[in-house]
């Protein structure tokens, strides 16, 4: 564990009828995770505009990470497999372009997983702290 | 063009819930010097009729356009400080929330963290606020009928009140008769009271009702639509069945003991289930082998509390049943031994402690302890138990042994979820909408649970939450309209280029390519506000209504520039 007082910042961007409902049932049940996420609620995680994705990392968060309903349970039928398939895109590119595609994460968390949703958090800051902070920010303010 | 913006920022103590972890003057102080920000108070409790006061007082006296609230998840009181604001003369639509209960407070423990993600949040929210438009409420007409799906007496009780309240009510049960697993019992706890006592008359009761009609050995085989205005296929209905409400009420299944073969469950004939021994309570025949049993053992849990069969939960209903059956076996074979082997005793509800210790007056014997095993002896079976509170293994003989299952989700509840997208718990039964406050409405408006499909429960409270589920539906039928989704993706005509992505992403069809104009138009009664297609546009031409891009960008430079 590399701590040297680095704290990642992580936004999330979560769909309302799933993920962002499982962090709320984390809340009720209090179980405890970092402070580094904020997140953003959105009804599907279909509606995730890979820019918003860019935007986070180029305005400087260590991470990001998306969240939705698990395979087939999308209460909009299909955006999840929709966001699926752009987040992969999104990475290709972010690869292409030589940067960091492993600070974006993709996880399918359900309404009644209040603890995988902590648990994603926790993994998730202990990961962006080994990895340390985010140099897109840098790199891009020519 | 739209007036500047002018903010009210409220952040909520939630009595000690937020105020304990979060600093909230120190968000209140920061929140006013937020842009557009024009007062930032703090108090006890938003949600309570002061706390809603302040809002529209304010919004009166300042002439606030937006509103801001941090408290609790927008899940659970967003439709209250919609409302407060709207009052106080803002759109609804120009409300903002920052949850910094559920996903702060109640999550983090350290005071300066938790407060300074609360500023966060709140600095988010204003950022949204400012960029919120204004947006109509319209309304759907409802069709005034609802669908239940189970002929149990949960559903069956839930179609009676509907049908009693004046609404024509369509009950699908999947057998070929009503009564569900009530039909299946002799007698019930605590008083011993036979079910043939009331369960038939319930039944003539649902049959011979006017405005229900039973569809029997039937099935939903797909439901489209949106509360106020479902569509259901229903096998025996010759037409979709139009719909304003739906009530589940599709049960449980009972544990198949041969998943703990230790048991013996299907190969020894002195092995049996409770309901079975109900049948054979109701026969009047406990004869093992052609012989009366002169030694009787009942062992509970068997399929519940079982990590490793992973149903970790308490089946609720299994301690009183097999009170009930050892009292009635000690009255049928007053000369038989009766021995119920325990982990715990859990006698909860009214008169469940009274009827336990009418079950140990009776001369039941209880005995704490683990079943590891039964094995045949003779015409015996032998039932090794270590016992918990001698802590030693004892080996005790019976002829007659009665497994308490617990209950499980029946598999069909899969399929109803798909239908209906309706999310359930760790363990197979249906999720409620929140576990407290919301306990018989699920994810999707004006879809309602009732009965053991939600988790396992005891007639009482089955028939509670029934009537419970009836009432709830019976809120937009006799409304008689239903709010639509406001936040739909709109077009603009200057810069769609007509390519027509949207058309082929959207599931519900509701972008059309106008022949005319050759470009994009969404219609708003179809659009269920996803925003996949605004996503897809090359041209940016669409945007969801609530959620566009500016509004979301501005978010996030918030989160990461605090
Ligand atoms: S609603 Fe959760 S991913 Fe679509």
């Amino acid at each position: 564990m590399s701590d040297n007082g680095f704290e990642p910042k992580i936004v999330a961007f979560l769909c309302n009828w799933c993920t962002y409902t499982g962090a709320d049932l984390a809340g009720t049940s209090r179980i405890q995770y970092p402070p580094n996420v904020r997140i953003i609620r959105l009804m599907c995680s279909g509606s995730v505009d890979p820019t918003y994705v860019l935007k986070a990392l180029l305005d400087g968060a260590d991470g990001v990470l998306i969240g939705g309903c698990h395979p087939g349970d999308c209460h909009y039928q299909s955006g999840n497999y929709k966001a699926r398939r752009r987040i992969i895109a999104l990475k290709e590119i972010l690869k292409q372009a030589g940067l960091d595609e492993d600070r974006v994460w993709l996880r399918w968390i359900s309404a009644s997983e209040g603890q995988r949703f902590a648990d994603t958090v926790t993994q998730m800051v202990q990961y962006l702290k080994e990895k340390g902070p985010n140099p897109m920010k840098r790199e891009w303010a020519v | 063009m739209e007036p500047r913006p002018r903010i009210g920022v409220y952040i909520c103590h939630c009595g000690t819930n937020v105020a304990a972890t979060v600093d909230v003057e120190a968000v209140t102080e920061f929140a006013a010097t937020l842009p557009g920000v024009v007062v930032a108070r703090h108090y006890t409790y938003m949600c309570s009729e002061p706390g809603q006061a302040l809002i529209r007082e304010d919004a009166r006296a300042l002439g606030l356009n937006r509103v801001v609230v941090a408290s609790c998840s927008p899940r659970m009181h967003e439709p209250t400080f919609r409302a407060a604001s709207q009052e106080g003369g803002v759109n609804p639509y120009q409300f903002e929330m920052a949850n910094i209960r559920e996903q702060c407070s109640w999550v983090h423990h350290d005071r300066h963290e938790a407060t300074e993600k609360a500023k966060a949040l709140v600095y988010a929210a204003v950022m949204k606020a400012i960029r919120l438009e204004p947006l109509e409420e319209r309304e759907a007409p409802v069709t005034p009928a609802a669908l239940v799906i189970g002929g149990g007496v949960a559903g069956m009780m839930a179609a009676l009140d509907i049908a009693e309240a004046g609404f024509p009510v369509y009950l699908v049960e999947k057998s070929d008769h009503l009564g569900g697993r009530v039909a299946e019992l002799n007698r019930t706890f605590p008083d011993l009271e036979p079910v043939s006592e009331w369960l038939p008359a319930l039944v003539d009761q649902v049959q011979r009702h006017p405005n229900i009609t039973v569809y029997l050995n039937s099935r939903v085989t797909n439901i489209t639509g949106f509360v106020g205005n479902f569509e259901a296929t229903v096998e025996g209905a010759k037409e979709p069945l139009k719909v304003g409400a739906i009530v589940i009420a599709t049960g449980y299944d009972v544990f198949d003991p041969r998943r703990k073969p230790e048991f013996g469950y299907g190969i020894y004939p002195q092995v049996v289930t409770t309901l079975e021994l109900e049948h054979r309570l109701a026969a009047g025949d406990l004869t093992v082998n052609g012989k009366t049993p002169k030694d009787v053992v009942f062992i509970k849990c068997v399929g519940s509390r079982d990590q490793q069969l992973g149903r970790p939960y308490c089946s609720r209903v299994c301690c009183m049943i097999s009170a009930k059956q050892a009292q009635l076996v000690r009255q049928a074979l007053p000369d038989a031994r009766v021995t119920v082997f325990y982990m715990d005793v859990r006698t909860f509800g009214k008169r469940g402690e009274e009827f336990y210790d009418e079950a140990r007056r009776a001369g039941v014997r209880y005995r704490r302890g683990n079943v590891s095993e039964i094995y045949r002896r003779g015409d015996r079976v032998v039932v090794r138990v270590e016992d918990t509170l001698l802590g030693r293994t004892i080996e005790h003989e019976a002829d007659l042994v009665v497994l308490a299952v617990g209950m499980e989700p029946r598999p069909e509840a899969a399929d109803i979820a798909a239908l209906l997208k309706l999310p359930r718990s760790a363990d197979g039964f249906f999720l409620e909408a929140h576990p407290k406050l919301r306990p018989v409405d699920t994810a999707v408006d004006g879809v309602f649970l009732a009965g053991c499909c939600q988790s396992p429960k005891d007639i009482p409270d089955t028939i509670a939450q029934a009537k419970a589920a009836a009432a709830s539906a019976l809120i937009p039928l006799m409304r008689g309209v239903v709010p639509m989704e406001a936040a739909t993706a709109i077009v603009d005509p200057e810069l769609c280029a007509g390519c027509g992505m949207c058309v082929e992403i959207c599931p519900y069809g509701a972008p059309g390519l106008d022949p005319l104009w050759g470009v994009s138009r969404v219609n708003a009664v179809l659009c269920k506000g996803c925003g996949a297609c605004a996503v897809t546009c090359p041209s940016k031409a669409i945007r969801l209504q609530h959620f566009t891009p500016d509004q979301i960008l501005a978010q996030v430079e918030a989160l990461v520039g605090w």
